[in-house]
C-alpha cells in the first residue's frame, strides 16, 4: 500500500468500485457487508479526488481496500453454490472474447463478425495457439467454437445459441475434420434459445451430438457456464475441462425452484428455494468432478476469474494444450503415453505453475489413430453417468456378460460370416444365370438346388405376412382383445376441436373401444395409456422385457426425491421411466425402447439412459431394427443433475454406432415429447414420426415465454407444425401405427438388418 | 336507396347495443356461472387462444361443458328459471349486450349506406399510383369512381392484376386498408358513396360525433 502513487489513485478507485460491485453480484445485493456504504465512499473519493491531501487520500484508499480484501476473503471462504452461479453470471466474468485474445496468438472469426452474424451468441474462429518448449515456439492451428456472452451486448442473447448458431458450429466442426485440426470448444451458455424455427433448437443439438460423436479430430471442451442442452450442443468432447468457479447443470436453479415449488407462471420464486435447488443440483466444478461428468478442473482465483486475470488465461492455455496432447497421445502407443503421463504428474506436483512444455507433440492423426480416437471417445462416454442401481448380484452379472458375448459370437457368425458368404454365392449364381440364359439354366438350377439345401432360405417376414391368414389381418381380429380401461365409464367427452370441426360428443366406451381413442369426425387422438400400445402394436405374446433390473435411484441425494420415486414405483409397479423389450411386428423381430408418462413424466435419468444404450447395443448385436416409441417424455430428470444431462451424448453415441452398423432406428413420438431426449438420441434419428395430435419440441410454451419474452401460438409444438418445419418425417394415425411400422421396417434401414 | 336520417339515428339512440343471443348448443342441464348485469369478456390473446368468461356449464351424459363468451359485453335477460334444469338444444339462455361506441356506430351506418367493394381473394392490395397520390394528399373525397374504373391492384404470387370497380358511381368515402396489406377474401377494401347521398352521410356522422355520449 505504501508504494501507491497519487497519480494512479483514480485507477485504484475504479478498480475498488469494480471489486465492490463484483462482491455485490456474488452476494446478490449490495446490502451485504455494508457494500453500498463502501461503494458510496469510493464514489465520494472519486468525485472529490483533488480535495484531499495526498497522504489522506492514499490512507483512505488503503482503509477501503483493506475492508474489501477482508470481505473478499470472507466470501471466498464459504462460497455457496448459488454464489458460484452469481459469479458465472457477473458481467465482470471473462468471456470467450477474452480467451481468444489472451490464450490464442491470433484468430480469425468465421461465419460472422460481431453483430453482423448469423448468430452472434456463437463464435467460431480459426486460431493459433503457441507452445513453448525449451525456449522454442511451436504453433498449432485449432478451431475454436464457443458461446459469446459479450460485454453487455444485447444482440449476443447472453450466450443463448439459436438453432442456426449451433448449425454454424457444426458446419465448422466439419471443416476442422476435413482439415484435420483439433477443436477447442468453450461453453458459456445459460441454455439454448428455445425456438422451433428450422433447423429447430432440439433437432440441431441432436444433429450436433450425432456428428460430434464420430468427429475424427480431438475435441477438448472448457465449461464456464454449462446450461444443459445448450452446453451439450458443442460439449461432446474427448476431454472436458471446467473452470473451478463455473457451473454445469441440467437446469437453472430458478427453473428447478419453479418446478419444485410448483410456482405459477409469473409468480415470484422464493430466494431460499432457489438457493436450496442450486445446492441440490450439484452443479459446481467439484461436484461434477465427483460425478465424473468432467475430467479436470482448471483452477481460477478464489472468487472466479475476471477479464483481467491474465495468470488464469495462461493457465487455461496450458491446460487446453495439455488436454489436446493427452487426447492425441492416447491414440498413440501406450509407452509414449505413459512417459508423457509421468512427466505430467511430476509437473502437477510442482508448487509453482510453469507453462513450459517438455516436448512438442503434433496434433494430426493417422487413419488408425482416428479409429482409436473414436473408440476411446465411445468408451469414455459409455463409462460416464452411471447413477443407477442394479438389482442383480455380481455373479449373475458375470453370467450375463458371458451370455452376451456368446450371443455376440452367434449373431456375428449367423448374420455376419455366413450371410456374407451366402450373399456372395447368390450373387455369383444370379450373374451366371442371367448371362448364360437357357444354355446354363440346367447347370445353375442344379447349383441353386444344392445351395438351397445347404443354406435354406430364411423365412421372409413379408412373405409370411402375405400367406398367414391370421397375420395378414393387421387390424381387426387382434385388436379386439385389449380395450383400454378408460372405456369402462358411462359418460361422454367432448373433442377439443368440436368448435372448429363440429365434432359430436363421444361416448367413452365407444371412443376408447371401437374408435381406439380417435375422434371419428376430426381424427383428434385422445391420449391412451402405454399398455394399449404394448398390447395392440406388437404381435401377441412377442414381448420379452429385458434389463428391468436396472432401476432409477437418487444419485444426488436430492431432498424429497426418494419419496417421489417411491410413489412412482408404487403407482406404476415399475422402477424406471423406460421399458426395453424384444417384440415382433408381423413376424419381424425388433428391439423397442419405450419412454412412458406414468413414471416421473417419462423423464430420462441415468437408469433410463443405460437401459436405452443397452437396448441399442442389443439391436446392434442381433441386427434387428430399433424402435424408440416415446409415449411421453418431459426431458432430462432434473433430480439427477448432470448425470441426467450426460445421458444425451451417451445415448446419441450409442445410436450413432447402431446406425453406422447398418441398422434401422425409428423414433415415434406420441403425446408430449420435449427437451433433452428430443435434443439428442431421439432428434438424431433419420426416421422420426409423430402420432397424430402429439406435441414435439424443445421447451414448453411457459419456458419460451419466460426466456424469450414472446408468446407462441397454441399449436406451436403440434406434430403438424413439426412436420412443416421438417423435424419429423410423417404423421401416423394410431390405428395405422402397426401397418405403417411394418411397411417402414420392410422398406427402410441399412443392409445389415437380419431379415434383409 | 332512401335513407331517413332521423330514423337511422333514432334506431341507434333507442337501442345503442348489439345483442348476441346465447343459446344452448345441445341438450343438457344448465348451471349458470354469471349474474344479470355482469360484464363478460370474449376470447383474448394474440391468437384469441384464451377463452372468454365462462357463462354457464352445460352437462350432458356426465360431460360438463364450459360455455364461454364469444363477445365482450354485459349479461342481460338471463333466464334464471333454467338454472339446474334440463334444456333442449337451441334454448335461449341469455343475451350478451354489447354497447356500441361512436366509432362502431359510424362504421355500422357506413356499411349500410356505402357501397363496399370486397377483396375477391386472399392477396395484397394496392391503389393505382394516381389514386394513391390523391389519397395521400387527403383528397380522396374529390375522387369519383364509376363502374369499370381500375383503381385497385391485386398482387398475388408476383402477378399484379388491375381490378375493375363494378358498383354504383360515387366518391371514394372510406378506405379500409393500407397499401400493401395482406387481406383475407371478402375483407372490405373501400366504400363508395353516391354524390347525392354524401351530404346526408356527412350530416349523420357529424351528428353522431357531436351528440353521442360514449
Amino acid at each position: 500500500m505504501e508504494n501507491k502513487n497519487i497519480l494512479d489513485s483514480g485507477k485504484y478507485l475504479v478498480s475498488l468500485a469494480d471489486r465492490i460491485t463484483y462482491l455485490g453480484d456474488i452476494k446478490g445485493s449490495l446490502e451485504w457487508g455494508n457494500l453500498q456504504e463502501l461503494l458510496d465512499k469510493v464514489q465520494e473519493l472519486r468525485a472529490n479526488l483533488f480535495e484531499y491531501p495526498e497522504k489522506e487520500l492514499l490512507r483512505r484508499i488503503d482503509v477501503i481496500e483493506g475492508r474489501v480484501a477482508s470481505l473478499e476473503e470472507q466470501v471466498a471462504k464459504r462460497l455457496k453454490p448459488i454464489e458460484i452461479v452469481n459469479i458465472v453470471r457477473s458481467p465482470q466474468r471473462f468471456t470467450l472474447q477474452d480467451i481468444l485474445e489472451n490464450c490464442y496468438d491470433s484468430y480469425t472469426e468465421l461465419g460472422g463478425d460481431g453483430e453482423c452474424n448469423i448468430d452472434p451468441a456463437v463464435v467460431v474462429a480459426r486460431a493459433t495457439i503457441t507452445r513453448r518448449v525449451k525456449n522454442r515456439l511451436y504453433y498449432h492451428q485449432v478451431m475454436v467454437i464457443g458461446h459469446e456472452k459479450g460485454y453487455g451486448e444485447e444482440f449476443r442473447n447472453g450466450g443463448c445459441a439459436k438453432p442456426w448458431g449451433n448449425e454454424k458450429a457444426l458446419r465448422y466442426m466439419k471443416v476442422a475434420e476435413t482439415e484435420g485440426i483439433p477443436i477447442h470448444t468453450y461453453i458459456f451458455t445459460p441454455g439454448s434459445y428455445p425456438i422451433e424455427d428450422y433447423p429447430g433448437a432440439a433437432q440441431q443439438i441432436a444433429r450436433n451430438l450425432f456428428a460430434m460423436s464420430k468427429l475424427k479430430v480431438p475435441i477438448v471442451s472448457f465449461i464456464s457456464e454449462g446450461g444443459s442442452g445448450g452446453a451439450e450442443a458443442i460439449g461432446l468432447a474427448d476431454i472436458r475441462l471446467m473452470g473451478s468457479r463455473g457451473y454445469y447443470s441440467v437446469i437453472s436453479p430458478e427453473g428447478a425452484a419453479a418446478i419444485e415449488g410448483r410456482i405459477k407462471e409469473g409468480g415470484k420464486v422464493p430466494k431460499e428455494l432457489v438457493e436450496h435447488c442450486a445446492a441440490q443440483l450439484r452443479m459446481t466444478a467439484k461436484d461434477n468432478l465427483i460425478l465424473k461428468t468432467i475430467d479436470r478442473i482448471v483452477e481460477e482465483p478464489p472468487l472466479g476469474a475476471r477479464r483481467n486475470d491474465y495468470q488464469f488465461f495462461k493457465r487455461l492455455r496450458y491446460e487446453m494444450i495439455r488436454a489436446t496432447d493427452e487426447v492425441v497421445l492416447q491414440t498413440k502407443s501406450f509407452r509414449a503415453f505413459r512417459a508423457y503421463a509421468l512427466k505430467r504428474q511430476a509437473q502437477d506436483q510442482e508448487s509453482v505453475f510453469n507453462d513450459e512444455f517438455d516436448l512438442h507433440i503434433k496434433w494430426n492423426l493417422s487413419d488408425s489413430e482416428k479409429v482409436r480416437l473414436l473408440e476411446l471417445r465411445s468408451k469414455k462416454y459409455r463409462s460416464m453417468g452411471k447413477g443407477y442401481k442394479e438389482l442383480r448380484r455380481p455373479f449373475i452379472k458375470t453370467i450375463e456378460r458371458a451370455v452376451e458375448s456368446a450371443k455376440q459370437s452367434y449373431y456375428d457368425i449367423r448374420y455376419g460370416l455366413l450371410r456374407h458368404h451366402s450373399r456372395n454365392v447368390q450373387k455369383l449364381i444370379e450373374e451366371v444365370s442371367s448371362e448364360g440364359s437357357v444354355f446354363f439354366k440346367t447347370v445353375t438350377e442344379s447349383m441353386r438346388a444344392a445351395y438351397d439345401f445347404v443354406f435354406p432360405k430364411p423365412d421372409k417376414p413379408s412373405e409370411r405376412a402375405q400367406h398367414d391368414p391370421f397375420r395378414r389381418s393387421i387390424f381387426v381380429q387382434e385388436w379386439e382383445h385389449y380395450i383400454s380401461p378408460l372405456a369402462n365409464e358411462d359418460r361422454t367427452v367432448s373433442c377439443p376441436n368440436a368448435e372448429k370441426y363440429g365434432c359430436k360428443d363421444l361416448w367413452v366406451p365407444d371412443l376408447y373401444g371401437e374408435y381406439s381413442g380417435v375422434c371419428p369426425t376430426c381424427g383428434h387422438h385422445f391420449p391412451l395409456e402405454y399398455q394399449w400400445y404394448l398390447e395392440n402394436l406388437f404381435d401377441k405374446g412377442s414381448i420379452r422385457e429385458f434389463n428391468s433390473h436396472i432401476v432409477s435411484s437418487n444419485p444426488l441425494k436430492f431432498k424429497g426425491f426418494d419419496e417421489k420415486l417411491k410413489k412412482a414405483v408404487k403407482r406404476t409397479g415399475r422402477r424406471s421411466a423406460i421399458i426395453t423389450f424384444d417384440a415382433a411386428i408381423l413376424g419381424i423381430k425388433i428391439v423397442v425402447a419405450m419412454l412412458y408418462s406414468d413414471f416421473r413424466s417419462g423423464t430420462v435419468g441415468a437408469a433410463e439412459g443405460e437401459k436405452f444404450i443397452r437396448a441399442c447395443d442389443r439391436a446392434k448385436t442381433t441386427r434387428r431394427p430399433f424402435l424408440a416409441y416415446i409415449h411421453t417424455t418431459g426431458g432430462i430428470r432434473i433430480h439427477e443433475g448432470t448425470l441426467g444431462v450426460i445421458q444425451m451424448p451417451r445415448c446419441t453415441l450409442a445410436v450413432r454406432e447402431y446406425i453406422d452398423s447398418g441398422g434401422l432406428y425409428i423414433v415415434v413420438y406420441d403425446n408430449n415429447s420435449y427437451a433433452g431426449p428430443v435434443a439428442s438420441f431421439l432428434g438424431c434419428s433419420p426416421y422420426q414420426v409423430g402420432i397424430r395430435s402429439s406435441r414435439i419440441g424443445f421447451a414448453g410454451p411457459r419456458v419460451i415465454r419466460e426466456t424469450t419474452g414472446t408468446d407462441v401460438p397454441p399449436d406451436y409444438h403440434s406434430a403438424r407444425n413439426a412436420l412443416k418445419r421438417g423435424h419429423i418425417q410423417g404423421i401416423w394415425d394410431r390405428r395405422d401405427f402397426r401397418k405403417n411400422l411394418f411397411e417402414a421396417l420392410m422398406t427402410m434401414g441399412g443392409p445389415h438388418l437380419y431379415y434383409k | 336507396m332512401e335513407i331517413n336520417l332521423n330514423d337511422l339515428l333514432r334506431k341507434y339512440k333507442s337501442h345503442p347495443y348489439e345483442d348476441h343471443k346465447i343459446c344452448s348448443p345441445h341438450t343438457g342441464v344448465v348451471s349458470f356461472q354469471v349474474e344479470e348485469g355482469q360484464t363478460v369478456k370474449g376470447p383474448s390473446g394474440q391468437w384469441l387462444h384464451k377463452p372468454g368468461t365462462t357463462l354457464y356449464i352445460l352437462e350432458r351424459e356426465k360431460n360438463p361443458k364450459r360455455i364461454t363468451s364469444k363477445f365482450n359485453g354485459v349479461v342481460a335477460e338471463l333466464k334464471r328459471e333454467f338454472e339446474g334444469q334440463f334444456v333442449q338444444a337451441g334454448q335461449e339462455l341469455m343475451i350478451i349486450r354489447h354497447r356500441l361506441n361512436k366509432d362502431e356506430i359510424i362504421d355500422k351506418i357506413l356499411r349500410e349506406v356505402l357501397y363496399i367493394f370486397p377483396a375477391p381473394q386472399r392477396a395484397r392490395y394496392y391503389f393505382t399510383p394516381e389514386v394513391s397520390s390523391i389519397i395521400e394528399k387527403g383528397e380522396a373525397k374529390a375522387l369519383t369512381v364509376k363502374a369499370g374504373d381500375e383503381i385497385i391492384i391485386m398482387s398475388l404470387m408476383k402477378r399484379d392484376s388491375l381490378l375493375p370497380y363494378d358498383g354504383e358511381t360515387g366518391v371514394l368515402y372510406k378506405v379500409y386498408f393500407k397499401n400493401g396489406d395482406l387481406l383475407e377474401q371478402d375483407a372490405p377494401l373501400f366504400g363508395i358513396c353516391p354524390p347525392d347521398r354524401l351530404p346526408f352521410v356527412e350530416k349523420v356522422i357529424h351528428r353522431i360525433k357531436t351528440e353521442w355520449d360514449d
